[in-house]
């Protein structure tokens, strides 16, 4: 399906103080001459920003990269994880769907956010909160089926598991992402068959930067409310 | 099996701590500059000599990708670019090295650049692996700090940067010419080679690209020998590897494990065994998506490496070991394969562009059964045009589940499409 | 080419080849044709379309795309062996019956209302590879149209992704507002979001889509190939003498496109030259006019109209001849034959740009417009290439991707490629140091002088500068005219000693052939000649109907100084004649003997008075005059560029609906769009 971009454009757009600055140095990660390089960092930070890539930061980044407006379109219409219109302001769910989590039972998430986001992908429910879409393999095989939730991965999931995180988005409580199970991350469910059993690190990387992050935009309270929420981690 | 001393990941759960005191108490960083002091040569033999084959799945021996490079020049500098656009369904291997073993990546990749005269390594990381990036991230700025890389890089004399950089949900990006393309942002179309990238790759200038188990191995492989790693696995298949299981075992996980290890070992040790026991296995795909699968019967003897796994037409791939049960059904599962290739296909080759998709449709009526007979010789044989007429493997990689389900489970697709026949028969 | 020639085997023919030469350039040599639709001789090498596979034996058991591969990269047999290459062998033929059937099952089959059949590559190429019969059962795919403008017409359902129109418009007309978005089997080919397309030279898109996916809209179900007329001519809307087709059907024109010449245009057309043919059969002077007595034009007969003229051509008369832009150069012989025998003048310097009689290497230059190929610093001087040659700037903005410096003098101008801004005046060029100018002589240097450089009072003293700062950097000289006729007219020395302006006041009879572009003032008695109504006949007494340029044979020299021939494509209209019989008929009235009866007996004197006209396709080498003092003055001029609506710059582009609708859009853009200058 080719994705076009939004009939509804906003009339301009511009990165924060703080992201500009970001995007300036990202920009000199790459030899002089080579600013085009950033273009996919730099749509990324805009769809951080805006939640979707519109035709006004596309030309805001063109310009920023002396690069044609149709090439940083194009570059936007090919990479998919670019939205072109707008998604879920609290949460856009990405189901992996590919084979791995097919196995797994991913059909069964993909029939719980019909039944509980939108009928149809892409399409935004609940006041413009949440929408889903299926989307191909995630990459974290061995932990699924997963889906996405912007930076993060909800793993190890089956219907129950899913629809709770579903239905506490909804009502504006955001879980924590990593396995949904009692694992770690990706060592064997069952038992420990190499490097030992015991944990010295409290949850996994993945799910630390999510609680890091989470308590730089939320203040300290978070972490406790956020951690109390689930199980001590596998160990 | 292996035994834990003998793992080079030995903190691939993210269990210990993955800050770098924790990567150094565990031998990571240790006196990088004294390997360097023996020579880029030196490495490079050593590499050669450990018969560590890429582990992006090509399984290309990786000190002799090293030896293409060109001399360093002054114009033109040389460039490592390590493949984290891991995105092969199935596999989930390098995502744990990104998060919980940083260290030894941004180690190795300082070890590699030195051996190929490169001073920048960039690393490509898929874009979904965001916080993924966040941890390399972190981890090379301890690195830095340290003086690990960057100027005089661990004292060693040779300047060093490295840099994440990251792809947006395109599997293509994993073929090193189109991730090269995407890193000078552009569409993630591959090139037509020649010119290869040792000649001419990013920016135009002789550039390595690597996986990021291949370049994540090299500091251990170096401090402990090259006949160390040998004395794992068949000849020609040397070394450890990461292997990851999905689909129907008990106990699906990332391992790394000797090479040439048998599958079912694999499965029943770390797999926890297949879901209702190994009688009940079906199918097993192991090498990721795109080689073709091996049924039950070959899987009882089938050992985990390049070799053995190409002499039964299939491949080692990733190491993705994908196990599906008596209960699956195969059709579907190698159709929704289908669906990702069609997806992911660049479109720029008229027959993968047009192909995949065709594919996929005919797949999607085989799995109702709503078809005819002679569609799966014609299926085959758009496979087979697909298969070698395009610019890079996509198109092999879409047509190779097919042929693998068609050659092993033909019988299946047939008996669906008459039974669909006959209960239209006594509808009528 | 390297002397270094390397043997391959080619369907069991040995030959050598260039090492650097790709299969597909070495089967052409031994004629072997191997069918394509992505790869274009003069686009970026894609290899998309895997259309030209061929075998390479030895190599991976795959068939290797043609377009791409180098002879050098073949690697040689186990004993040294040349590399075996095939174009027809069992594998070759079924790659290529794959791919066919690819490019196929989407294609809709819509041939009979399709303008490319007759002409399409998929349609011809079908034939040869494709099967009769689809197995294809899925439901095909459709694509949405897009306008890009008045010119290219989209059915992008057509598409076969070949991308040569993005790679066109991107590398070779330089503006980057085409691309291939999405992925996969639902890419598709587009402008950015719609827009339509500014270019000068998108029409060549249309030549270059292999399908019927980009055609011409003014073109559009007008006729079918295999009914035109083909006519191999040359362009006049430029001095640079593009290489044309004019195709027509019956007394109408349906459509001009490109013929290839390496020297000149390669195979591109402007647009404007391209799509002003709907002005040809416009404002057309279809009969003799006369001023009454109450000051109107009003209908006469050729026998009246010369009555008319030889009333006011009296011995004593003095009578001025000038040339427009569109004249060949037999009629501006003729005209001078006459109006010498008249003691009359001749003047073709008409508005403000001076040129210097008999000074070749100088209103001509020294250089070859192939000479841009080579250049590694090339001097932009009171010119907009951009709008006075379009072809010409595509080459210029080719030798930048080279790597060529442009450096220029004048008008900031918005062009295709970056270049360094020297300043308004001449005096700028003293910016660059005395160490570049060292350098410089031993580069490869060019001089492109625009007329815009020459215009007005200083106009001798800024040749005379430019030739010397020609001389102190040891560059050649290419003077960029923008009219067709003006150097032929040049050669002929169709000019006077007093100028245009002095001798237009000495002058009691004005015999104008085909000026519109400046008035002529109240005074004079004149003679209109030419083929449009436009501003020129307006102030006309007398109108004598002419052919245009496609209605009669004619010579023009193009602004390097090569003469080539056009030649007649259909018939005129109405009561209008071949301008050469005007003259030799008005030769007649007023009793000058002419020495020819023919045509063909004016051209073999003339070309034997002026052989170099008669070397046709020959650029001759001009001898260098050297500068000469100037006034300093001149230095501190801004200098200008011509024009700056490229689209109307002549009676029959003024007089075509389809280019004042480029030229409106064209404004519309331009006062939007920034300067791309370093």
């Amino acid at each position: 399906m080719l994705r076009r971009l939004d009939k509804k454009q906003p009339l301009n757009f511009k990165f924060s103080a703080k992201n500009l600055a970001w995007a300036k140095k990202q920009i000199l990660n790459y030899p002089k001459g080579r600013k085009q390089s950033a273009v996919i960092p730099l749509l990324f930070r805009v769809q951080e920003q805006e939640g979707w890539v519109s035709k006004p930061a596309i030309e805001v980044v063109a310009k920023m990269l002396d690069m044609a407006p149709v090439r940083v379109f194009e570059v936007a219409s090919f990479y998919f994880m670019f939205h072109l219109s707008p998604v879920g302001s609290v949460a856009h769910i990405q189901v992996c769907g590919t084979t791995p989590c097919m196995l797994r039972g991913s059909d069964g998430l993909i029939r719980q956010c019909k039944a509980k986001i939108s009928k149809k992908p892409m399409e935004i429910a609940h006041d413009g909160k949440i929408s889903w879409e299926e989307v191909e393999c995630l990459g974290a095989c061995s932990n699924a089926p997963l889906v996405q939730i912007g930076s993060d991965y909800y793993e190890d999931l089956d219907e129950e598991s899913f629809t709770k995180i579903v239905t506490d988005l909804i009502s504006g409580r955001k879980s924590v992402p990593g396995s949904q199970t009692k694992r770690f991350s990706s060592e064997p469910i069952e038992n420990l068959t190499t490097l030992g059993t015991k944990a010295e690190e409290a949850r996994n990387a993945s799910v630390e930067l999510f609680i890091n992050s989470s308590i730089k935009e939320k203040g300290p309270k978070t972490k406790r409310s956020l951690v109390s929420k689930k199980d001590a981690p596998n160990a | 099996m292996l035994k834990d001393k003998d793992r080079i990941f030995s903190n691939l759960y993210g269990m210990k701590d993955r800050s770098i005191k924790g990567s150094m108490q565990r031998g990571h960083w240790d006196n990088t500059a004294k390997l360097i002091k023996q020579g880029a040569a030196w490495i490079v033999d050593e590499i050669k000599g450990s018969g560590l084959r890429g582990r992006g799945g090509a399984g290309f021996p990786t000190g002799l990708k090293w030896s293409f490079m060109p001399k360093p020049e002054a114009k033109k500098p040389s460039y490592l670019v390590v493949n984290a656009d891991e995105s092969e369904p199935g596999t989930c291997k390098d995502r744990e090295i990104l998060r919980h073993e940083p260290h030894t990546l941004i180690e190795g990749c300082l070890l590699a650049g030195f051996a190929m005269g490169a001073h920048t390594a960039y690393i490509y990381v898929r874009g979904e692996y965001v916080r993924e990036r966040e941890a390399l991230q972190i981890a090379i700025n301890e690195a830095y700090s340290k003086g690990f890389i960057g100027k005089n890089a661990s004292k060693s004399g040779w300047d060093f940067d490295v840099f994440v950089h990251h792809g947006a949900g395109a599997y293509i990006c994993g073929e090193e010419t189109a991730l090269l393309e995407s890193l000078e942002g552009k569409k993630g179309m591959p090139r037509m080679k020649p010119p290869f990238p040792a000649m001419a790759g990013l920016y135009g200038c002789p550039t390595t690209v690597n996986n990021v188990e291949s370049i994540a191995v090299v500091p251990t492989i170096l401090r402990r020998g090259a006949s160390w790693f040998s004395k794992f696995g068949r000849p020609n298949n040397f070394g450890t590897k990461l292997f990851c299981l999905s689909g129907h075992v008990n106990s699906p996980c990332v391992v790394e494990e000797e090479m040439s290890i048998p599958l079912k070992e694999l499965i029943d040790k770390h797999g926890g065994g297949v879901r209702g026991g190994w009688k009940n296995l079906k199918a097993v795909i192991p090498g990721g998506a795109s080689v073709p699968l091996l049924p039950a019967n070959m899987c009882e003897d089938a050992l985990m490496d390049f070799d053995w796994l190409k002499e039964q037409k299939s491949g080692l791939g990733t190491g993705a070991v994908i196990v599906m049960d008596g209960q699956t059904d195969v059709i579907k599962a190698i159709w929704r394969l289908s669906k990702f290739y069609k997806h992911e296909s660049c479109g720029q080759c008229t027959p993968c562009r047009e192909g995949t998709g065709w594919m996929m449709r005919v797949m999607e009526r085989f799995v109702s059964g709503n078809a005819e007979l002679e569609e799966i010789d014609s299926l085959l044989e758009v496979s087979k045009q697909i298969e070698g007429h395009t610019i890079c493997a996509l198109g092999d990689a879409a047509a190779w589940p097919i042929q693998g389900l068609m050659r092993h489970f033909r019988h299946e697709v047939e008996s669906r499409i008459k039974t669909n026949k006959n209960s239209h028969l006594a509808a009528e | 080419m390297t002397d270094n020639l390397r043997k391959v085997v080619i369907d069991n023919v040995e030959i050598d080849v260039d090492p650097a030469f790709t299969i597909m350039q070495a089967c052409e040599k031994m004629s072997k044709e191997i069918p394509r639709f992505c790869y274009h001789e003069r686009l970026s090498i894609a290899g998309n379309c895997r259309m030209c596979l061929v075998e390479v034996v030895g190599g991976p058991p795959k068939p290797m795309a043609s377009c791409a591969l180098q002879i050098k990269d073949l690697r040689p047999g186990p004993n040294g062996e040349p590399p075996i290459i095939k174009t027809n062998s069992p594998m070759v033929k079924k790659a290529r019956e794959g791919v066919m059937e690819f490019l196929l099952i989407n294609h809709p089959l819509d041939c009979p209302i399709c303008d490319q059949g007759g002409e399409c590559d998929l349609q011809d190429q079908a034939l040869s590879y494709g099967v009769d019969f689809s197995r294809y059962r899925e439901p095909k795919r459709a694509a949405l149209d897009v306008n890009l403008g008045p010119l290219v017409e989209t059915n992008m359902t057509r598409c076969i992704s070949c991308t040569r129109c993005v790679r066109f418009i991107t590398e070779v007309a330089g503006v980057p507002e085409m691309g291939q978005i999405g992925r996969g089997e639902s890419s598709e080919i587009t402008s950015y979001l719609g827009q339509t397309l500014t270019s000068e030279l998108q029409g060549n898109i249309i030549d270059l889509c292999p399908v019927g996916a980009l055609t011409s809209k003014p073109y559009a179900f007008s006729a079918r190939p295999w009914e035109l007329i083909k006519t191999n001519t040359i362009d006049v809307m430029d001095a640079l003498g593009s290489n044309i087709r004019v195709d027509s059907k019956g007394k109408r024109i349906m459509r001009i496109i490109p013929r290839n010449h390496d020297g000149i245009n390669e195979e591109w057309l402007s647009d404007k030259s391209r799509f002003m043919w709907d002005g040809l059969s416009r404002q057309r002077l279809d009969k003799p006019y006369i001023r009454n007595i109450s000051g109107r034009l009003e209908e006469t007969t050729w026998d009246l109209a010369f009555n008319a003229i030889s009333d006011k051509c009296l011995p004593a008369a003095k009578i001025l001849a000038i040339s427009g832009d569109l004249v060949s150069a037999e009629t501006l012989y003729a005209a001078k034959k006459l109006v010498n025998s008249l003691k009359g003048r001749t003047e073709c310097r008409i508005g403000d740009s001076y040129l210097p009689p008999r000074d070749r290497a100088a209103y001509v230059g020294t250089a070859h417009i192939g000479g841009i190929d080579v250049a590694e610093q090339i001097f932009l001087i009171g010119t907009n290439p951009r709008l006075e040659a379009p072809v010409l700037n595509a080459r210029i903005r080719r030798a930048w991707l080279r790597g060529a410096e442009i450096k220029l003098v004048g008008e900031p101008v918005s062009l295709t490629y970056e270049y360094q801004y020297l300043g308004p005046k001449l005096k700028d060029l003293d910016k660059l140091s005395s160490n570049f100018l060292k350098a410089n002589q031993l580069k490869n240097s060019l001089i492109i002088l625009g007329q815009g450089a020459l215009l007005g009072q200083d106009g001798p003293d800024i040749l005379h500068a430019v030739k010397d700062f020609k001389e102190k950097t040891n560059s050649e000289l290419l003077t960029l005219h923008v009219a067709a006729s003006k150097v032929g007219a040049m050669d002929l020395n169709f000019v006077c000693d007093m100028g245009y302006h002095s001798s237009i006041k000495w002058s009691d009879v004005v015999l104008n052939l085909g000026v519109d572009d400046y008035e002529i003032p109240k005074g004079p008695f004149v003679i209109y000649q030419g083929s449009h109504g436009d501003r020129g006949a307006e102030r006309a007494d007398i109108i004598l109907p002419g052919c245009a340029f496609t209605e009669e044979s004619g010579t023009f020299v193009n602004t390097e100084g090569r003469p080539q021939m056009a030649f007649k494509a259909c018939e005129t209209v109405g009561d209008a004649r071949e301008n050469w019989a005007i003259l030799r008929a008005l030769s007649d009235r007023l009793n000058v003997p002419f020495s020819f009866n023919s045509f063909e007996e004016l051209r073999t004197q003339l070309f034997h008075d002026k052989p170099q006209l008669g070397a046709m396709d020959e650029v001759p080498t001009n001898s260098w005059k050297p500068s000469e003092k100037f006034s300093k003055k001149c230095l501190e001029k801004n200098l200008n560029t011509v024009f700056k609506d490229h689209y109307l710059t002549n009676a029959i582009a003024r007089s075509s609906v389809l280019l004042a609708e480029l030229s409106k859009n064209n404004n519309k853009v331009n006062s939007k769009k920034g300067l791309k200058v370093t």
